[in-house]
């Protein structure tokens, strides 16, 4: 029987961190260190002698990690980014689902597999998650963009609330516009004139 | 007719300047294209959404090209230098704690001669000096690489580590950082927030060091041969823009835009003018050439270049250096520029290396159209490099 797999996952939310860990424990017997802050980073993998260190695509510390892949770095077996090959298209698929992973070399890939499935799957789902939060987000704030100048126009016009709305969106059908984009020149137009 | 969008990765720094110039000025639109502008947060993604397809261009740092080919660093997928983007451009900084040491010994901050900067350095250093750089492999380790071994900062104990440039006034600020160097807005940057002072500009170093290329799959270059025609023409029709001083004003304008840079104009504005603020004592000095886009053949991938980054990545990680620097010669395409640069007003350089270092003053080379004009190249130890023979 081969060794456990030693992974490294770098992620500064907690949550996000253990959703992770989580998953890739179910997923066999690994074990997961979770490194949090990110000084010093590419030492304190070195520290835990991964086979496999997963980080977020987006993570702007990750060219702190470029140096394991150097013979001469901190790690004794280079790591290389995981690239396909015999594991077919799992790096197409990594990179889509926003989880880049760095593999010792020489670990055999269908040791690897297992693990990238369930980081794939973990990271796709956090990132619709994100994506979803995000949009949340954006539809909230053009909401209030879109209150305020109803009540910009309700003022200057005298006229009520869903008359308001109702010439927001006849201007940005006639403009061929949305109605937020509309609503926002409004805002900012009327910040000017003040 | 609908113009054909081209991916491109870039990170928001200055030297981004001919790809953004090249759509937002309409360069791109000209040829019947549209560059579709993705912002990255470090390099390694860079390389990876080039690497793996998702885009089909990027702003690369220019070592990073010569390291794949080499077979340094994570991923193995041939990429191709079409073009330099920008020349010099960087600076090195040092944190508030090295300038107080640095002005109690008498070091005078000229932001110019990088002997006695070092000099001044090594004295006031202590022990150990740890440098930050954005990337293991670019042209901010060769150039501090270069400089160390030539001066008397060889004695001291060095280590460079990589760390990137939004953090690196706060290492500097926790004391995980002696110094740095990166590229502009960073040195600003961590001026104006009180982290640190300039000590050199990058080209005290090196005056014509290739900084940024634009990046390719070389498997692309051969597939869509029309489509990199055009955005090479493009760009380098933006660098040109962008070396007319009536340009600057609006130059930085633009760079400044949240979709870009997302920083005072002003603080833009400093790399490209070249008059730059050293520290929180307003000292104001002056660096003409700080940073180009197209004078003195800039753009031009230069084989020499190529080989000049080989021999030093060979040198430090221990491979034969012969092989290595073949291997960069052919990933710096002369070939590619001379190409889709011919129906353009670009003067082509007769020949595709040149002896680096050896111009101090503005030269007239053979070209094309007869002669042109190459820039001063000088090392500042005053050392040649000639790519025909071995080190």
């Amino acid at each position: 029987m081969t060794r456990a797999l030693t992974i490294v996952v770098v992620e500064e939310d907690r949550d996000r961190a253990m959703s992770i860990v989580d998953a890739l424990r179910d997923s066999g017997d690994h074990e997961v260190h979770v490194i949090g802050s990110v000084t010093g980073l590419a030492r304190k993998i070195a520290a835990h002698a991964p086979d496999v260190v997963l980080i977020d695509i987006d993570n702007p510390t990750r060219d702190m990690l470029e140096e394991l892949t150097l013979a001469s770095g901190p790690l004794e077996r280079p790591v290389a980014m995981f690239v396909s090959g015999e594991a077919g298209g799992l790096a197409g698929a990594a990179v889509e689902a926003g989880v880049s992973a760095y593999v010792v070399d020489g670990l055999h890939p269908a040791r690897l597999k297992p693990v990238m499935d369930t980081a794939i799957a973990r990271f796709r789902m956090m990132r619709q998650m994100r994506n979803e939060l995000a949009e949340t987000r954006r539809a909230l704030e053009e909401r209030k963009v879109i209150d305020r100048a109803k009540g910009l126009l309700m003022k200057a016009k005298g006229i009520d609330e869903d008359a308001a709305y109702a010439l927001l969106r006849k201007t940005a059908m006639d403009q061929g516009r949305r109605v937020a984009d509309v609503a926002e020149a409004l805002v900012t137009a009327s910040g000017l004139l003040r | 007719m609908k113009p054909v969008t081209v991916p491109v990765a870039f990170v928001p720094l200055l030297d981004a300047a001919p790809l953004v110039i090249a759509q937002e000025m309409g360069f791109a639109e000209a040829e019947g294209i549209a560059l579709d502008l993705i912002p990255a947060p470090s390099w390694s993604s860079v390389r990876d959404m080039l690497a793996f397809g998702r885009v089909d261009a990027a702003h690369l740092l220019s070592p990073v090209p010569v390291a794949m080919a080499m077979g340094l660093g994570g991923v193995r997928q041939p990429v191709s230098a079409v073009s330099v983007l920008s020349v010099n451009g960087n600076v090195i900084c040092v944190s508030r704690a090295l300038e107080d040491r640095l002005r109690d010994a008498g070091y005078g901050f000229d932001f110019a001669d990088p002997q006695r900067a070092a000099a001044a350095l090594a004295a006031a250093g202590g022990d150990r000096i740890v440098f930050g750089v954005p990337f293991p492999f670019s042209m901010h380790v060769e150039l501090l690489r270069y400089w160390i071994e030539g001066t008397a900062l060889a004695g001291a104990q060095i280590e460079i580590r990589t760390v990137p440039p939004p953090l690196m006034a706060q290492a500097m600020a926790e004391g995980d950082l002696d110094a740095f160097c990166v590229g502009e807005p960073w040195g600003s940057v961590a001026v104006d927030a009180g982290a640190g002072a300039l000590l050199l500009p990058g080209r005290a170093i090196w005056a014509f060091a290739p900084e940024k290329v634009l990046a390719v799959r070389t498997d692309w270059a051969e597939t869509e041969p029309h489509l990199l025609g055009r955005l090479m023409r493009a760009v380098w029709k933006a660098g040109q823009w962008l070396s007319q001083p009536g340009s600057r004003t609006a130059a930085a304008e633009i760079l400044s835009r949240s979709a870009w840079l997302d920083m005072p104009s002003e603080l833009v504005d400093r790399a490209l003018s070249g008059r730059f603020t050293l520290s929180g004592r307003a000292e104001q000095r002056q660096v003409d050439g700080f940073v180009g886009f197209h004078r003195g053949a800039a753009t031009f991938p230069w084989r020499s270049q190529a080989r000049w980054i080989a021999r030093r990545l060979a040198h430090r990680h221990g491979l034969p250096a012969g092989p290595a620097e073949d291997a960069a010669a052919a990933v710096f395409r002369s070939d590619l520029y001379r190409l889709h640069l011919a129906g353009t007003d670009a003067d082509l350089p007769g020949a595709s290396a040149k002896i680096e270092g050896t111009i101090r003053h503005p030269m007239a080379v053979a070209s094309r159209k007869g002669q042109m004009t190459l820039l001063p190249d000088a090392f500042f130890d005053g050392r040649i490099f000639d790519p025909d023979t071995a080190d």
